[in-house]
């Protein structure tokens, strides 16, 4: 008996995915667990394993396709034996389990899924069927209404003939989730920032001097950005209220420093975690980096790769840019920037020095914590730096 | 294009089915010199001949076992039951013979045979002339179970019946024999045993049915319609094989779902329809999988207040339509 592969849920908010590459052909055989194929989502890339055992006998989703969760994309002949032994269900369970209290019919729920229609949503629409039920109409007329409310926003540049020579993009998952992440940290969370400058002069003769070294001795590439992470990391163990998350009706301490690194990638943005990164050394933060961006580049994360960070690190130093204020990564509360590294003459003890300096930039969420917290959490970014010491253990 | 009643597009497919083939045989109850109870089979003893136009005695377990004999020895028969009510006696035959031939004998032999089934309820059939046996016979692999709807699906599925190398049972509604017409082709032509067919297109919700309740639906479906509803109506004209297919095609484009159907409601065929349905459609469904079919009485009584009270008609199709369309 062919058994439908279904196209599973990748994380709360995903809806839909793009399958990349498939991995087996059409007679292949595959084992239970074994990679299928090759899944696209707005947040990560990553393998689907074969949720039975036998031979794949059809492949329905072609590639570059995107389709809605839960949608038949493979069939899979099962094993005999396997076949009539009820085994765990891969199927994603927690469907539909965060709804409201009220019973949805099968449909209606698919109708939620498929156009992401949250539960206060959902609390707004009124029921004409029996009992006050939610029917099929009920849906599709309030996802007219939604398409219609949103349209005045969307319409001018929509709605303007495209003039000789414009092209239009489409988008990709991945900008898309970017789009819509960033509006959401911009619109819900009351930003303030605070920049201090930092005198790295120790530190940039310090890596001259030990890059090479290091990597002899660990086998893997010293860069700025791991000392950098090693400083924040500091910073937030002095202050966890940095590390935390707002709430609504509390503050979020988070018991982990996850560190979030964001890496830029040839279609934008990700944001790779250094889990539990309190428990880790400058080499083990630069050998899990290096890790980490490599397979960011390569379309190769993982899910638990880009899940649980508690607090970002962006580095748009490397691109040169000496003052950065960068976007929260919601809902986490702050976000670390640090601007490139660059030679000015600057005032010591009274007299005008070429020190290396730059300056690191804190967006925070103001619900959560104060200026003062701000540039008491910088300042020891900043102090760590200077010292050397405390980064490079 | 001629118009012809259900009665006499049968009667055309035997006269060319006999015609076309001489090994085709016709045996049953008053099949020959009478023509059958009903005239389904009229002029076939004249013109073909008492050895090909057999009249049996009242004994339904001969019928379809001499029936089986024929088959598995050359010939093509077509046995009448006069009514499905008498069919029983030859459950045994049908199902533990007829039907498991081919499995039995790994194919060496197959049964070409049709039952021909007059069934269902008409005025004052009562107890002995009224019954619905489809499930009893649709439950059984090795069975083709169809129930054509119109004169034109009554000869172009009678004749496919003939040719097909496996036992058919044929069910005939005997309303439809003389209030049913329709146009007719002259000559030859066959409908495949299997797909269902969309009779009305709709959006609302879906009705599943065969039979004399096909043409109740309909009625029940134009009034449905004044009032906004869109009822699709599907005829399931083959019971097996079912064509699951565009069964739930249809419950993905309406999502709502309603069987109709004239036996007793409980495991009644359209149990078989709507269990597909919660299985296969599920996430289609924006309501109930509902089921209309005959009160839970052992046959439909002859007092005329109680007859109308059993029958499945458009009104309380009807009904059912407004409740679920409106769930």
């Amino acid at each position: 008996m062919a058994t439908d592969v279904l196209l599973p849920q990748l994380g709360e908010s995903t809806y839909e995915a793009t399958i990349g590459r498939w991995l087996k052909s059409p007679g292949d055989r595959v084992e239970r667990f074994e990679p299928l194929v090759e899944l696209i989502t707005d947040k990560v890339n990553v393998e689907m394993p074969s949720p039975v055992a036998g031979r794949l006998v059809e492949i329905v989703a072609q590639e570059g396709q995107t389709l809605p969760v839960g949608s038949v994309i493979a069939r899979v002949e099962e094993d005999g034996a396997q076949a009539a032994a009820p085994g765990p269900e891969e199927a994603p369970a927690a469907r539909g389990a965060q709804l409201p209290a009220g019973r949805l019919s099968p449909l209606v729920s698919r109708l939620v899924q498929e156009h992401g229609i949250t539960p206060e949503e959902l609390a707004q629409i009124r029921g004409t069927g029996t009992g006050g039920r939610i029917t099929k109409q009920d849906v599709l007329s309030y996802l007219e209404r939604r398409g219609k409310a949103a349209a005045p926003e969307a319409a001018p540049p929509t709605a303007e003939i495209p003039a000789v020579g414009e092209q239009r993009v489409p988008l990709s998952p991945l900008r898309r989730a970017i789009a819509d992440r960033l509006s959401r940290a911009k619109r819900e969370v009351p930003h303030a920032y605070g920049v201090v400058e930092a005198d790295v002069t120790d530190l940039v003769r310090w890596y001259e001097a030990q890059r090479e070294a290091f990597q002899r001795q660990h086998g893997v590439r010293l860069t700025y950005t791991a000392l950098f992470a090693r400083a924040a990391v500091e910073a937030l163990r002095a202050f966890p209220v940095v590390n935390a998350q707002w709430a609504e009706d509390a503050i979020v301490l988070k018991p982990h420093i996850n560190l979030g690194v964001a890496v830029s990638v040839e279609e934008g943005l990700v944001v790779p975690v250094l889990h539990r990164a309190e428990e880790k050394s400058l080499v083990g933060i630069a050998r899990e980096l290096e890790d980490l961006t490599r397979r960011a580049r390569e379309g190769k994360l993982t899910l638990e790769d880009v899940q649980g960070g508690t607090f970002t690190l962006t580095n748009p130093g490397v691109f040169g840019s000496i003052w950065s204020l960068p976007i929260v990564n919601y809902p986490q509360a702050a976000i670390l920037a640090t601007d490139a590294i660059v030679k000015r003459p600057v005032v010591r003890d009274d007299a005008i020095a070429i020190r290396a300096v730059m300056h690191l930039g804190l967006s925070f969420d103001h619900r959560v914590f104060d200026g003062a917290v701000a540039l008491q959490f910088l300042n020891h970014v900043k102090a760590s730096l200077e010292a050397v010491d405390p980064v490079i253990r | 294009m001629p118009e012809l009643r259900y009665v006499d597009a049968l009667n055309r497919a035997h006269h060319e089915e006999m015609e076309r083939d001489e090994r085709v045989v016709v045996l049953g109850e008053d099949v020959g010199r009478k023509g059958g109870v009903f005239g389904v089979t009229q002029g076939l003893f004249e013109r073909f001949g008492e050895e090909r136009v057999v009249d049996t005695p009242l004994a339904e377990s001969s019928i379809v076992g001499c029936a089986i004999g024929m088959a598995c020895n050359g010939l093509v028969p077509i046995a009448e039951i006069q009514f499905a009510d008498f069919i029983h006696p030859a459950f045994d035959q049908i199902v533990s013979e007829a039907a498991r031939m081919r499995y039995r004998s790994n194919g060496a032999f197959g049964v070409p045979l049709v039952i021909r089934v007059p069934y269902g309820g008409a005025h004052g059939t009562a107890l002995y002339h009224s019954q619905c046996v489809e499930a009893f016979y649709a439950h059984v692999p090795g069975l083709k179970v169809v129930a054509p709807g119109t004169p034109y699906d009554a000869k172009g599925m009678l004749k496919a019946a003939v040719r097909d190398p496996d036992p058919v049972l044929f069910l005939e509604h005997k309303r439809m024999y003389r209030l049913v017409r329709g146009e007719v082709p002259e000559g030859d032509y066959t409908v495949p045993l299997g797909p269902a067919v969309v009779r009305k297109e709709g959006k609302d919700l879906s009705v599943f049915t065969y039979g004399w309740t096909l043409h109740e639906a309909l009625r029940a479906a134009e009034t449905a319609a004044q009032e906004g509803i869109a009822v699709e109506v599907v005829e399931v004209r083959c019971l097996r094989p079912l064509d699951k297919e565009t069964i739930l095609r249809s419950v993905a484009k309406t999502n709502k779902a309603l069987v109709v159907y004239e036996d007793n409601r409980f495991g009644g065929f359209g149990a078989e329809i709507a269990a597909l349905i919660a299985e296969e459609a599920f996430e289609d469904l924006d309501g109930p999988v509902m089921r209309l079919g005959g009160p839970d009485v052992p046959g439909i009584p002859f007092a005329r207040p109680l007859e109308q009270w059993y029958w499945i008609n458009q009104d309380k199709i009807l009904g059912a339509i407004r409740r679920l369309a409106h769930y």
